[in-house]
């Protein structure tokens, strides 16, 4: 609680947390630690107000019906929208491209206002992407290869604000092409599996955005298999 | 010849294919072979087969029980075990949580078991609210049907709550999770110890008919009877009391019943203990976070170490994020082996819960690294079922 822990935000895990989005914040929190950074991991559930004070927001993916009380949530409460101003750092995972988006249109053809952080719009395509992803970080944001699982049925066009967050190799992401978007501090991605056990690269990317310091490689063997597997697994999905 | 084909092709024990062809040739087979039978079917996202087994070994005690046993909990799984004792004038029946509607308005059962709903493999199955719908729909147009329903559940009270009659059971287990806002109405469910509420709409914890405490049953007369399970852990608890809570409305003594279903000590190989090189493996199967996070409460109850087998094959699904919904923090200071297909994302998950551990792929080599004594091996579905059917092998 001290001005020097850097707190992270898990926003609405009880509606948003569907695909194992605790992960993220955790990740962030033990990467922060073990290089004896103080941090802690504030979570806000549903019903209660958002702070504005976090460091770094964490936002995961979710249901029709959850994401559209999400969006409810963070109107009646914009701690979140008040923290970008101030220049947060935020991670929306899945469901978190479409709800920061300007909107997002779903299979019912109905279109839903999002919270207009990202220059995008979202709408249902025709089939859900499901599988294991890879693509190439664009602009030199972090090193190696961006891997996750995805499995989502929206689809996301960029406008000129915002910039994708990688180029697809294999799988969907946001048409095909793109893999999520960059907008000021905010990271968004269609990748779980969750997307920060995955890349240790864009967890540091995003702690180093919210620190404002440079840290060092952290070697953890047991991650460094993993993604060689994922890699490989991938890889053969693109073979087929 | 149709059974054995099943069971070469590893479909369970052989209960699907014949039931299949009898359902091809007659679509109205289950309506057919469940009239005239006391029908009890049982469903949830967890605890389906232990309960379900509880419950026939309970009903016995009134006579022949038809059952589908090596859990084929689908429309041809229960075709099957319907067709071989077709005069057992009772059938207590394990159904998949998305088969329920059809087989319920075929089957019309005098007792339908709601233990819990909870997000299972998330690419394969439905959303828990579309499958709580759904039993809402069927359950509040059963005519002649008691519900037994787990009101510490919010799903499963909503699901429940528009039955002609209810019984609601505290079974001390539920998982909040996924119960973040009112199925009902979308505003949030407020916690206050036992007891939960809607914030806006009248969907409220009800007053518990039977409630389950610490290793004893108290039945809605104030009876108080201990349970003396084989089976470990709360959530078997939980199991044995909804299994009571039925079997006693079909007309069983509570006392009865208890003292039968309490002979279950192996479901479907799930809690039996195998011997290996002087080793004693108890196997437990996981399937779901709320699963895991159960059996991570029964493997505390002994410091043994622990062997974590991870598959992701079609049947486990494919994304393995839900690793990071299970609280392997509790493992911290105990030995720990990661292994199966995905051995490696398990040690990740392992290694930002601080809980130390090697990594051993191949299950039996994993139990074999371990000193000679007790292990807890925990396991999710085809990794479960592989190991099953190894065991049996050697
Ligand atoms: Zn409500």
């Amino acid at each position: 609680m001290s001005e020097s822990t850097v707190q992270i935000a898990l926003v609405l895990p009880d509606l948003l947390g569907t695909y194992g989005d605790f992960g993220n914040a955790v990740v962030l929190d033990k990467r922060m630690k073990w290089r004896g950074i103080s941090s802690e991991i504030v979570t806000v559930n549903f019903g209660e107000p958002v702070p504005e004070t976090c460091d770094i927001y964490v936002v995961g993916g979710g249901e029709d019906t959850a994401q559209t009380l999400a969006v409810r949530h963070l109107r009646e409460h914009p701690g979140l929208q008040r923290a970008v101003t101030r220049g947060a750092t935020v991670l929306g995972v899945c469901a978190g491209i479409q709800i920061f988006g300007e909107s997002f249109t779903r299979a019912d053809e109905i279109t839903h206002p999002g919270l207009g952080l990202i220059d995008s719009t979202s709408h249902a395509g025709g089939s859900r992407a499901i599988g294991e992803v890879l693509a190439k970080p664009a602009h030199g944001l972090f090193d190696g290869v961006l891997t996750g699982f995805e499995n989502h049925q929206g689809r996301t066009v960029l406008g000129p604000a915002a910039r994708p967050l990688a180029h697809v190799t294999v799988g969907t992401g946001n048409d095909g092409k793109n893999e999520g978007a960059v907008q000021g501090k905010i990271v968004c991605t269609y990748l779980h599996g969750p997307v920060l056990p995955r890349n240790p690269a864009l967890a540091d990317m995003l702690i180093e955005w919210a620190t404002g310091r440079k840290v060092e490689p952290l070697e953890l063997p047991a991650v460094t298999q993993m993604r060689a597997e994922r890699l490989k697994a991938a890889g053969q999905r693109a073979e087929v | 010849m149709s059974s054995k084909l099943s069971q070469k092709m590893g479909l369970g024990a052989g209960g699907m294919i014949g039931g299949r062809v009898a359902l091809k040739l007659d679509p109205q087979a289950l309506r057919r072979l469940a009239s005239g039978k006391h029908v009890a079917l049982v469903t949830g996202t967890n605890g389906k087969t232990t309960s379900t087994m509880m419950l026939a070994r309970a009903v016995g005690a009134l006579g022949e029980v038809a059952t589908n046993h090596s859990g084929a909990n689908m429309p041809d799984g229960h075709v099957t075990a319907l067709s071989k004792q077709p005069d057992a004038p009772y059938a207590v029946l394990e159904v998949d949580e998305g088969y329920f509607p059809a087989v319920a308005v075929a089957a019309q059962p005098s007792v339908a078991v709601l233990l819990n709903l909870s997000r299972d493999q998330l690419d394969r199955v439905g959303e828990v609210r579309t499958i709580e719908r759904s039993l809402r729909d069927v359950i509040s147009g059963l005519q002649n049907c008691t519900v037994i329903a787990n009101c510490d559940d919010v799903m499963v009270t909503s699901a429940a709550k528009d039955a002609r009659r209810v019984v609601w059971v505290a079974t001390g287990t539920g998982w909040h999770q996924d119960s973040a806002s009112c199925p009902r109405c979308g505003e949030p469910i407020r916690w206050q110890g036992e007891h939960w509420t809607c914030t806006h709409c009248d969907l409220a914890r009800p007053k518990p008919d039977w409630v389950t405490s610490n290793g004893h049953l108290i039945a809605p007369n104030a009876s108080k009877v201990e349970l003396k399970l084989r089976l470990p852990g709360v959530f078997n608890q939980a199991n044995a009391v909804m299994a009571t809570a039925a079997a006693t409305k079909l007309g069983v003594p509570i006392e009865e019943a208890v003292r039968r279903l309490r002979g279950v000590s192996n479901v479907a190989g799930r809690y039996r203990s195998i011997i290996r090189s002087g080793r004693a493996a108890r196997l437990l199967l996981s399937k779901n976070p709320a699963g895991w996070s159960e059996t991570l409460t029964v493997v505390k109850e002994a410091e043994h170490p622990a062997v974590l087998v991870i598959n992701a094959n079609e049947a486990d699904g494919r994304d393995l994020s839900w690793l990071w919904d299970v609280p392997f923090e509790r493992l911290r200071g105990r030995r720990v082996v990661a292994s199966g297909e995905r051995a490696t994302d398990l040690a990740v998950r392992l290694t930002y819960a601080e809980v130390e551990h090697t990594i051993v792929p191949d299950p039996m080599k994993a139990i074999d690294s371990l000193p000679i004594g007790p292990v807890e091996v925990i396991a999710n579905y085809t990794a479960f079922r592989d190991l099953n059917a190894r065991a049996a092998d050697e």
